[in-house]
């Protein structure tokens, strides 16, 4: 139980509660409120860990996140943390930590064997050896066996991790007296202020000084106090991006439930960086052993933990503040043998002592022994978010530092991090060492050393870019916090020149190391991107299908039966469609409806083919190309009405081609009348295919092909189409979302054989039709694809201009074709003579892309795959020539559900036309005007919603109610947790709507007096109620 | 992550938006009178100046309309009311 | 000074006094055969080659910040050559090629480390995609495997290849000459071999202007004064339609963030570089033990080397995807380059409209591993006036007539 080295009283500890750690593999014993580093130094255990390069025995130098030397590996099992920098962990019953960069033990550590070979560990000394043929087998991996500090853990995370956003009117980082200052000052305007220091209390050098601690505690209780002041304790704020947007991360504190890290996104008014200084060593020649630490440090220890960091100790500094720490160390007891002030010429020039500091000797040449070094450089201003922030900073004769200069952004920045209040340090920050051989260390973590950046200027590294990179100062966990300003000051020295030349290397985020996971946060597992369902999902999970995943969709590959491999299955669903009849939930092609008097014009614009001439009632094929003539999307264009039209995309470009088309519509040809509404989602859609399918609908039986109806299934609108994508006849019938289970065990009891995509491909290569983003890969034409047919040169439409560029009538290009190889073959199989390849393979058609193949059917070839050669012969892309005849069949008999469920339409108007109409409008974008049995959501300059019923004949309205599914969400924490939006009841009081991001959907958020309500596409329902779920667990 | 400001929703968050490049690029009314030269410089080319920039961006997932702002490539600071 | 453990040696016991700068800190002269703007790897590289493969040491190389400084000191170092295009896979094999005898030819370990890269595919697209490349890959010669998940789990161990993932992973593409290197040591190395041929290397040194008569370039004015110059060569990835106004003509680039992130330093943990297009990250272990991670570009354009917070979250989001043991590893050091992004994601190499003046540009997020054959067919340019035959397809001019090398469109992992 004994810890030496406590003091018998002080710290911010709680003595009453004595835990048990084990470190290196031995167990000692600490106190709540201790951190790993205060607990070892209680317990007399300086030498913690070996360094990077030399594997020399080093100590705790620091107090803070600026720690060099103090890395450890922490934790076991799904708890395992490397590089963890003990600190600034704080100490739980049950730690166990072991240092990371010595083998087999702290003590006996085989890679100290490299002190040998110091003198040819140079820097750069790898660039220079090591070329030859023995590089790969032996001494690249010999280098990296070396390099690396901690161990990966090899177990899954056993924490979770959370995200949250925030805003505010003022964002003060760091709660020392300047931060608490500036707090209080905002939080009496009544501002929203949120206060973030790393440590676990308020306060920073006021209690590791244990000064004005009456101030401290008042300020502390009025910010407590303050409802709009959200105090963020073991808070990093690691990053200061653009518009005054800043990160950091809240660790929890050891044994609080929840998740281990919270990642905030504060989007702040202003902010106030408080941000502290770093002490900085010393440097001198063999400045690096345990028991040497900083003035600040040594001052923390006795004050916030009640630790004495020595019995007999030196103090050895350039300023006053730095050698006034003697008073601390006086006070708990510790003797000062020694001030040695540099200014006056005195200094430490040797150090002894193996694993622990034992004797200094002075310039003067006194020899003393002691076991502790207290040192003081001076002080770096923290002023890394400000240069995050893209703030420019100007070197400080004075205080031996770069200070803040011009800020960018809406920020200030105080106290010490502006450099207020710093004790200005002599002009030296290192003393030459005695023994030319002697280290005297720059940057301890990466074992730099005075001498390597003199080797790096003389070696031409003029730059501190140059310097850095060649030495790696700064480049190690602790991003040079301590040592870079020494580093830049000796390279300016070696060049003669002053620092304000040689300046500073880049401030970039993170201010400290963040972990992945919370940065990561909720978006991991089952939540790593939403999944997307079509209404029938469940009954695809029944059936047993395998689903491949297409961009964010799950859709039903095959239907295995008992005992079927997949292609006895795909088979059997290709042989009901020929000679039966299947269906598929085609419900995941995009569906937008086009209305306006202008759609033909505007369609004849996007697709190669002339759609203006389309009759009412009638559907017509299309290709889109971009405007350089590369195919984009395909799809069928249905005429429903005079000004009514519906287009049909690929499943992978639905929102694309909705983009595409307001891209043009709103920037290009603004004359155009047109208004485009998504109907993905309100309509299921099942593909109804193969001779039997007109039997279905008796009344529809001799509807030919490429036409549209509207109609009804047992009272319920339905849209039915003769869309065929297997050659045979085919019935697209499109019914409201929730219908769509009806309407899918209708077609089984009518006999109808599920098939899913493996087998609608199979389908529609056998007929030769082409697939975007498989026979085309964004280099290929209609041209390419034998499509000529669909392109009406005697009309302007996109892609048409580049189409006759000299590109296109060169020789070489790679056209559609059929293969009959003589074996099997695979996608992606090159053919000789080429260039080509394979497009699509199964077992009844293989389509290719083939140089010139067009003119080259019937000609013999090779194709080449895994070494192999199979001999094929190019054919017409054309294997199956189903026919048109009708096979009876039972019709298709629906019981549609009855349901009830709240209106919803997309009206597109101007507002006073709306008013008009409806007797109101709502007063402001994004805001909610409540009529009789209807509430308006304005959504877009001509766009609203109408929830609920109301008379909009004689709008401009497509039917949504089946678009989206409302969620009822009580908390607003939770949707903070996803929704970058300021959602304050202030600033989104009920009446508020808005379309945004929640987690990664798209929503319509609906502020109302109790709840908020939350509209989500249905496809993306069940992601967004999982990823609530999990929201609200934690 | 740029505060943006939309001219119909407000100053919203970068990641509601998609980005549209360079403002002002009028696609040629009568294509077939370019040259292929002409044709590229439109379909291609572009100032990508470094300093400022208008640019256009579309609000998709919010209220779906496309807007130009002027935006300084070098600093990121949006030119504001 | 030869480089070598000996003098490596010799030196230690001589307390390393005898180095030498690995480039001189050369002030420019008035007039040079050839002018070579932007010090990075491919600048570099262009004058090494000038001078090694042409003859041509009358050459100056202008860096207006640091040598090195741009995309050369800001990317993921990643180096392979399975190009799905015969152009691209040409130009870029030439490339792998060079880079298998470069550290003993420039005398400066690049720390080149063929550890294989993996490409995931995640789903049935990603499959017929990486399939093709490899067949494609091996009929120009270039090495190529198609992986299944068990195969993939076995070189790389901490892959999740799992089939409940939310991507499984399905299998992937692996070129096993393909690595990484140390990318500062490659322009040092290109630096200090150019030098001792001759090359002045002149830092700290921006064009302001250039000097152009009848349609002929004379020379460019700079921060440091006027050079006159036969021959000026552009090389300056990150800056290349800013120079393009200077000499008054436009280009098909646009600029934007690329960001990338290293974690803390680790013991060895991943024994290649693996890329997922699907899944949005590539990664890769460097010599120093950190993981190098990179994914998707910056929307907007920007000179700025900034991006954005949540670009980092969704590539910590599919990196842990891929690697759920990675979840308590912290990321250290995050930065941002500026990639010149071509619309058909390929390079262009060649004339510009100013006789003369060589435009070598638009790497986009993959110029690191072309150094070493962009610096040779581009030095090519430069000493005859007409192009190398494996960049010619790379001209200006396939933006008029249209014969694109779509590596973008191809589904690539353009990285």
């Amino acid at each position: 139980m004994s810890q030496p080295f406590r003091l018998p009283a002080g710290g911010l500890i709680d003595r009453t509660r004595t835990i048990r750690f084990v470190f290196a593999g031995r167990a000692y014993h600490g106190h709540v409120g201790d951190t790993l580093a205060s607990a070892l130094l209680a317990n007399g255990i300086h030498f913690v860990a070996r360094s990077f390069k030399y594997h020399r025995p080093r100590g705790i130098v620091s107090a803070g996140p600026e720690e060099p030397n103090a890395l450890v590996q922490l934790g076991l099992g799904p708890h395992e943390e490397p590089n963890a920098r003990a600190t600034t962990v704080e100490l739980y019953d049950g730690l166990v930590a072991a240092p990371v960069n010595a083998w087999p033990s702290l003590r006996f550590d085989v890679g100290a064997a490299t002190g040998l070979a110091a003198p040819l560990l140079v820097p750069g000394f790898y660039y220079k050896t090591f070329k030859g043929p023995l590089w790969r087998p032996l001494f690249e991996p010999l280098i990296r066996r070396m390099a690396g500090l901690g161990t990966a853990p090899t177990e899954p995370d056993g924490d979770r991790y959370e995200r949250m956003n925030a805003h505010c009117d003022v964002l003060v980082v760091g709660a020392g007296p300047a931060g608490l200052e500036a707090a209080l000052e905002a939080a009496r305007t009544g501002a929203r202020v949120v206060i973030a220091c790393d440590a676990p209390l308020l306060g920073g050098t006021l209690v590791d000084r244990a000064e004005r601690a009456e101030w401290l505690a008042n300020a502390v209780a009025e910010l407590s106090a303050s409802k709009d002041v959200r105090i963020l304790v073991r808070t990093t704020i690691f990053g200061y991006y653009d518009d005054n947007y800043l990160c950091g991360v809240e660790r929890a504190a050891s044994g609080e439930p929840g998740p281990r890290e919270r990642l905030w996104k504060i989007r702040a008014g202003r902010v106030v960086l408080a941000t502290g200084a770093h002490e900085r060593p010393l440097v001198f020649a063999d400045n690096d052993r345990p028991g040497i630490m900083l003035a600040s440090a040594a001052r923390a220890y006795i004050h916030r933990f009640g630790v004495a960091p020595g019995r007999r100790a030196v103090v050895f500094a350039n300023n006053d503040d730095g050698l006034s720490v003697e008073r601390d160390l006086a006070a708990a007891g510790v003797e000062v043998a020694a001030v040695l002030d540099l200014r006056d010429g005195e200094a430490v020039v040797a150090t002894e002592g193996r694993r622990r500091l034992r004797r200094v000797e002075t310039a003067s040449g006194r020899r003393i022994d002691c076991d502790l070094l207290v040192v003081s450089g001076g002080w770096n201003p923290a002023v890394h978010l400000f240069c995050q922030a893209g703030g420019t900073l100007r070197w400080d004769d004075r205080l031996a530092a770069f200070l803040p200069d011009r800020a960018r952004q809406k920020l200030e920045i105080v106290g010490a991090a502006a450099g207020e209040g710093l004790s200005p340090p002599g002009n030296a920050l290192s003393v030459p060492p005695r023994r030319r051989r002697a280290k005297c260390f720059v940057d301890y973590q990466t074992d730099t050393t005075a001498d390597d950046i003199a080797l790096a200027a003389q070696e031409g590294m003029r730059s501190v870019e140059h310097m850095k990179r060649y030495t790696t100062a700064g480049l190690g966990t602790d991003q040079g916090k301590t040592g870079n300003v020494a580093a830049f000051v000796l390279l300016a020295a070696a060049r003669g020149v002053s620092p304000a030349e040689t300046g500073t290397t880049t401030f970039r985020p993170p201010y400290t190391p963040v972990t992945f996971g919370a940065i990561a946060g909720r978006d991991v597992g089952a939540l790593a991107d939403p999944v997307r369902t079509t209404p029938l999902h469940d009954e695809h999970v029944a059936a047993g299908a395998v689903f491949e995943d297409v961009g964010q969709w799950k859709r039903p590959r095959y239907y295995p039966r008992a005992g079927e491999d997949m292609e006895a299955a795909v088979a059997r669903e290709c042989r009901a469609v020929r000679e039966s009849l299947g269906m598929l939930d085609a419900s995941t092609l995009g569906k937008i409806v086009l209305q306006g008097p202008d759609v033909g014009s505007f369609l004849d614009r996007i697709y190669t083919g002339r759609m203006s001439t389309l009759a009412v009632g009638r559907c017509r094929y299309g290709i889109m190309c971009r405007d350089d003539g590369m195919v984009f999307d395909d799809g069928v264009v249905a005429r429903l009405d005079k000004e009514r039209w519906l287009v049909s995309t690929t499943t992978g470009n639905a929102a694309s081609v909705l983009d595409w088309f307001e891209e043009w519509l709103q920037t290009e040809w603004t004359e155009l009348d047109v208004s485009c509404t998504s109907v993905t989602e309100h309509w299921a859609v099942v593909t109804f295919a193969g001779p039997r399918a007109p039997a279905l609908f008796p009344e529809l039986g001799d509807m030919r092909p490429m036409r549209v109806v509207e109609t009804t299934l047992d009272g319920i609108p339905a849209r039915i189409a003769t869309v065929s994508f297997t050659g045979g006849p085919s019935f697209e019938v499109s019914v409201p979302a929730p219908y769509a289970e009806a309407l899918w065990r209708a077609g089984l009891a009518a006999g109808a054989v599920p098939f899913g995509t493996e087998a609608m491909h199979v389908l529609r290569a056998e007929m030769g039709y082409f697939m975007v983003g498989q026979e085309t890969d964004g280099s290929t034409t209609p041209l390419d694809l034998g499509l000529e047919r669909l392109v009406a040169w005697d009309k302007e439409f996109l892609g048409r201009r580049s189409l006759r560029r000299p590109a296109h009538a060169l020789s070489g290009r790679r056209q559609l074709v059929g293969l009959k190889p003589v074996a099997p073959v695979i996608e992606g199989a090159q053919i000789e003579p080429g260039p080509g390849h394979v497009t699509s393979s199964y077992r009844t058609a293989v389509l290719a892309m083939v140089a010139n193949g067009r003119a080259r059917i019937g000609e013999e070839v090779n194709v080449l795959f895994e070494g192999r050669r199979v001999a094929a012969r190019i054919v017409e892309p054309r294997f199956a020539s189903p026919g048109s005849a009708p096979v009876p069949g039972p019709p298709l008999n629906v019981t549609m559900p009855q349901m009830a469920a709240t209106p919803m339409a997309s009206v597109r108007a101007a507002p006073e036309a709306l008013e008009r109409l409806l007797g109101l409008r709502p007063e402001t974008p994004n805001s909610v005007a409540e009529g009789d049995g209807f509430r308006i959501l304005w959504l877009g300059p001509d766009e609203f919603l109408i929830v609920g019923e109301a008379d909009l004949s004689g709008t401009r309205n497509v039917d949504v109610t089946f678009n989206r599914e409302i969620l009822h969400i009580a908390d607003r924490g939770i949707l903070a947790k996803g929704c970058g939006l300021d959602l304050d009841p202030r600033a989104f009081p009920p009446g508020r709507c808005a379309q945004t991001l929640l987690a990664r959907a798209q929503v319509i958020l609906e502020a109302r007096p109790e709840e908020m309500l939350v509209y989500v596409r249905r496809s993306y329902a069940r992601y967004l109620q999982d990823w609530l779920a999990d929201a609200a667990r934690r | 992550m740029l505060l943006i400001p939309c001219p119909f929703c407000g100053p919203r968050d970068e990641v509601e938006f998609r980005y549209g490049g360079e403002a002002g690029i009028v696609r040629p009314k009568d294509p077939d009178a370019l040259s292929d030269a002409e044709w590229a410089d439109y379909l291609y080319m572009r100032h990508n100046p470094k300093g400022r920039l208008e640019e256009r961006w579309f609000h998709v997932h919010g209220c779906r309309r496309w807007f130009t702002i002027a935006r300084s490539t070098a600093t990121h600071e949006i030119e504001r009311e | 000074m030869r480089y070598s453990f000996l003098t490596l040696a010799r030196e230690a016991l001589s307390g390393h006094r005898g180095w030498r700068p690995l480039w001189r800190d050369a002030a420019p002269r008035g007039r040079y055969e050839v002018v070579i703007v932007g010090a990075g790897g491919h600048g570099l590289a262009t004058a090494y080659y000038l001078a090694r493969n042409h003859g041509i040491t009358d050459v100056a190389v202008l860096e207006k910040g640091w040598l090195g400084g741009g995309n050369t000191a800001r990317n993921t170092t990643i180096v392979r050559s399975n190009y799905l295009w015969d152009e691209s896979a040409a130009l870029y094999e030439h490339s792998l090629k060079l880079w298998e005898g470069l550290a003993e030819e420039l005398d400066f370990n690049l720390m080149f480390s063929q550890r294989g890269v993996l490409n995931l595919a995640h789903n049935l697209h990603d499959v017929r995609e990486g399939r093709r490349r490899v067949e494609a890959n091996r009929r120009n010669g270039i090495d190529a495997e198609w992986l299944g998940p068990a195969e993939v789990k076995k070189l790389c161990p901490p892959i999740d290849v799992s089939p409940t993932a939310r991507y499984p992973v399905l299998g992937a593409t692996l070129q096993r000459r393909g690595g990484v290197a140390r990318h500062d040591a490659v322009a040092w190395g290109y630096a200090r071999a150019a030098d001792a041929r001759g090359v002045d290397i002149v830092e700290n040194c921006e064009v302001t202007g250039f000097r152009i008569e009848a349609g002929r370039v004379r020379g460019v004015e700079t921060t440091r004064g006027y050079i006159a110059a036969n021959r000026v060569g552009l090389v300056a990835a990150g800056h290349s339609s800013v120079l393009a106004a200077l000499a008054g003509f436009r280009l098909p680039i646009q600029s934007h963030p690329l960001q990338a992130l290293v974690s803390e330093p680790l013991k060895p943990v991943l024994p290649c570089v693996v890329m997922s297009n699907a899944v949005h990250v590539y990664v890769s272990q460097s010599d120093k033990g950190e993981l190098v991670i990179g994914a998707g570009i910056d929307a907007y354009n920007s000179y700025a080397q900034r991006g954005a917070f949540h670009v980092i979250e969704s590539q910590m989001g599919a990196l842990l995807e891929l690697f759920p043991t990675f979840s308590r590893l912290k990321m250290m050091r995050s930065w941002g380059g500026i990639v010149d992004v071509c619309p058909d994601a390929s390079p262009i190499i060649g004339k510009t409209p100013i006789e003369n003046l060589f435009i070598n540009c638009g790497w986009g997020t993959g110029g690191f591993k072309a150094t070493p054959g962009s610096g040779w067919v581009f030095a090519h340019l430069l000493a005859t006036g007409e192009p190398h035959p494996l960049a010619a397809p790379f001209a200006l001019e396939r933006f008029s007539t249209g014969v694109l090398v779509d590596e973008h469109g191809a589904a690539a992992v353009a990285h």
